[in-house]
C-alpha cells in the first residue's frame, strides 16, 4: 500500500489564483482573500487525480503533494 | 527567591544605583554583575567562571560527548520555541560539509530585552557558548546576529578583540530592527543575501542553512546556558528549574512594576513571585502578557502559574521569550491588544496571504470593539472565524502569535468586549500604553 499524501501550500510562493479550488473544491476553499485552506487529511484514493491536476495548475507552483 | 537584576534600556544609571546595592545572592548568567554593575572582561570572566573547558571536550569523540552531557542536561532552547538544544545540535552535526552557527542575540520581540543586557554584562559567556557550539557541531565559522546599533555592538566587539583569534572565527552581524528579520529563516536569508525576511519552514537550517550548509542557530542566553553545562555538568544545571524546563532564565518584566527589567529567576517560578521580584506591582493587576507580544493574555490567576513550559502548557499559553508585562486594572486590555496588533501587522513581512491580509484585518477588527458599539456582535463574530483561519499558514509562526495574542484577550478581557459591544468608544482610546510598542499615527483619534 502507498503511504498516504497530503496537500501541502508554499504560503511565500502562493499569490492567491485560486486555480486549485476550482479543481479540487472537495479538499480546498478559499479563505475571504482568496488563499487557499486545504484539508490537511490524506488524500482519498478517489481524488488524488483531481489533487494531481490542481498541483500542475498552479501557476506560481505553490501547491504539492507530498 | 534568588534573583539577580538588571535594568534594560538606556538607563545605566539605574543600572549602577543597583549595584550599589549588595545582594547574597547569586544566579548563573548574571552571576557577580552586582559586584561591578559593568561588563565582564576576560579576567574578571575567567575569574566568576573559570576558563572555558574546552580541552574536557577535545579529541574524536569529544563533540558528542559534549552533546551528550548537553542532553542529559535537559537544556532546551531560550529564543521562544524551547527545542531540545541537544537535539538540535546532534543534528547539525550529523550534516554534510561544512557547517555554520548563528547565534541570536537580536531580541526580536520588543517585550524582551534579556539577549542586550546578556551580552553586555556578560559578552565572554556568550562567546564560549558559541565557540562550544561550533565545536559540538564541528562548525568552520559562526556568526553572533545583533540588531542594528544596538548598544550590545561595541562591548560584543571589543571583547572579541580581547579573546584574540578563537578556534572558531565569530564575526558580528547587524540586523534590521523588524520583528520578523530575527526568526531563524529570515536570519539565513539575511547572512545569505541581506533579505531579512522568513524564508519558510523547509528546508530547517539544521539541513541547509548559511551558504546551504546545516546551520545551528540558537539563541545567545541558550549558548551560554551551554557554556555552564559544559563547566558544571548536566546535574548541576538541573539542580535549579523544573524536570521539563531545568535551568535558570532570563526574564524580561515590565508594565505595572516598580523595578521593571531582566532578571534571572529558576524556571517554575510562580509569576507572582516573578512580578515580586522586579519590585512588585505598584497598581492592582488584571491581567499580565506572558511570552512576547505575539503571547497569551492570563488573568489575576496567573500569580500562581509557575514560568515553565509545562506550566506555560497548563495555563494554555507558551513560555515564548520569557517576557511578563502586568497590566493594571485601570486599564483597557482591549485597547491594549488593540495596539499590539496593529503593530505586529506593520511587522508582517508581507509575504504570506493569510498573514499580510489577515493581520491588518484582526487589527481592524479588535479596533472596532474598541470604539464602535457592535450590540449583535457581528464584530466579535467576523474576528473569531478570522482567528480559525488564520493560524498555521504562514512561512514563519508571526501570524501565528498575532492570533494567539488576539484569542487570548477575547477570552480574559471578555467582559470588556461585552462592556464596549454596549458603549462604544472605550476611554482608554488614545491614553499612554503599557505596551512596549510605538503608537502609530492611526491610533492617536
Amino acid at each position: 500500500m502507498r503511504p498516504p499524501v497530503r496537500l501541502r501550500v508554499e504560503p511565500i510562493t502562493c499569490h492567491a489564483h485560486g486555480i486549485c479550488q476550482e479543481l479540487l473544491p472537495e479538499l480546498i476553499r478559499l479563505d475571504e482573500w482568496g488563499y487557499p485552506i486545504v484539508d490537511d487529511r490524506p488524500v482519498p484514493a478517489a481524488l488524488l487525480a483531481s489533487a494531481r491536476a490542481a498541483v500542475r495548475s498552479c501557476p506560481s507552483l505553490a501547491l504539492r503533494l507530498d | 527567591m534568588d534573583v539577580v537584576s538588571a535594568t534594560p534600556g538606556e538607563t545605566r544609571n539605574d543600572l549602577t544605583a543597583d549595584a550599589a546595592t549588595p545582594t547574597p545572592y547569586r544566579m548563573r548568567l548574571l552571576a557577580g554583575w552586582a559586584d561591578t554593575g559593568t561588563t565582564a572582561d576576560l579576567v574578571e570572566h575567567h575569574r566568576r567562571y573559570v576558563p572555558l573547558p574546552l580541552a574536557a571536550f577535545a579529541g574524536r569523540g569529544g563533540p558528542a560527548r559534549l552533546i551528550g552531557l548537553v542532553e542529559r542536561s535537559g537544556l532546551r532552547g531560550r529564543g521562544g520555541g524551547g527545542f531540545p538544544t541537544a537535539r538540535k545540535l546532534a543534528a547539525v552535526a550529523a550534516g554534510r560539509g561544512p557547517r555554520t552557527v548563528v547565534a541570536n542575540g537580536c531580541d526580536g520581540d520588543p517585550a524582551g530585552a534579556k539577549d542586550r543586557v546578556l551580552m553586555e554584562l556578560a559578552p565572554h559567556l556568550v562567546i564560549d557558548g558559541i565557540l562550544l557550539a561550533a565545536h559540538a557541531v564541528g562548525a568552520a565559522d559562526a556568526v553572533l546576529c545583533v540588531h542594528e546599533d544596538s548598544s550590545a555592538i561595541p562591548v560584543l566587539a571589543a571583547a572579541l578583540r580581547e579573546r584574540g583569534a578563537t578556534r572558531t572565527a565569530i564575526r558580528i552581524v547587524e540586523v534590521p530592527r523588524r520583528y520578523v528579520a530575527s526568526e531563524e529563516t529570515a536570519l539565513v536569508s539575511v547572512l545569505d543575501r541581506g533579505d531579512a525576511r522568513p524564508r519558510g519552514r523547509f528546508p530547517r537550517p539544521t539541513e541547509r542553512g548559511v551558504r546551504g550548509r546545516p546551520t545551528l542557530v540558537d539563541n545567545v542566553e541558550t549558548l551560554a546556558h551551554l557554556a555552564l553545562v559544559a563547566r558544571h555538568g548536566d546535574a548541576w544545571f538541573r539542580a535549579a528549574g523544573t524536570d521539563d524546563s531545568p535551568g535558570t532564565t532570563l526574564v524580561t518584566v515590565g508594565g505595572a512594576v516598580n523595578d521593571p527589567g531582566v532578571y534571572e529567576i529558576e524556571l517554575g517560578t510562580p509569576i507572582g513571585t516573578i512580578l515580586q521580584a522586579a519590585g512588585g506591582p505598584f497598581v492592582p493587576v488584571q491581567a499580565v502578557l506572558l511570552g512576547g507580544l505575539g503571547g497569551t493574555w492570563l488573568g489575576p490567576e496567573a500569580v500562581t502559574m509557575p514560568l515553565s513550559h509545562a506550566g506555560c502548557r497548563t495555563a494554555g499559553a507558551a513560555l515564548g521569550i520569557a517576557a511578563v508585562i502586568a497590566l493594571p486594572a485601570a486599564a483597557c486590555g482591549i485597547a491594549e491588544t488593540a495596539r499590539v496588533l496593529r503593530f505586529l501587522a506593520d511587522e508582517s513581512a508581507g509575504q504570506c496571504g493569510p498573514c499580510m491580509f489577515g493581520l491588518p484585518a484582526i487589527a481592524d477588527d479588535m479596533d472596532e470593539i474598541v470604539r464602535l458599539p457592535d450590540r449583535a456582535g457581528r464584530v466579535a463574530a467576523r474576528l473569531r472565524t478570522r482567528l480559525g483561519v488564520i493560524p498555521g499558514r504562514g512561512a514563519c509562526a508571526h501570524p501565528d502569535g498575532a492570533v494567539r495574542l488576539a484569542a487570548s484577550a477575547l477570552h480574559v478581557f471578555a467582559d470588556d468586549v461585552a462592556g464596549h459591544a454596549e458603549v462604544g468608544r472605550c476611554r482608554w482610546v488614545g491614553q499612554p500604553s503599557w505596551m512596549p510598542v510605538p503608537v502609530s499615527a492611526g491610533q492617536q483619534r
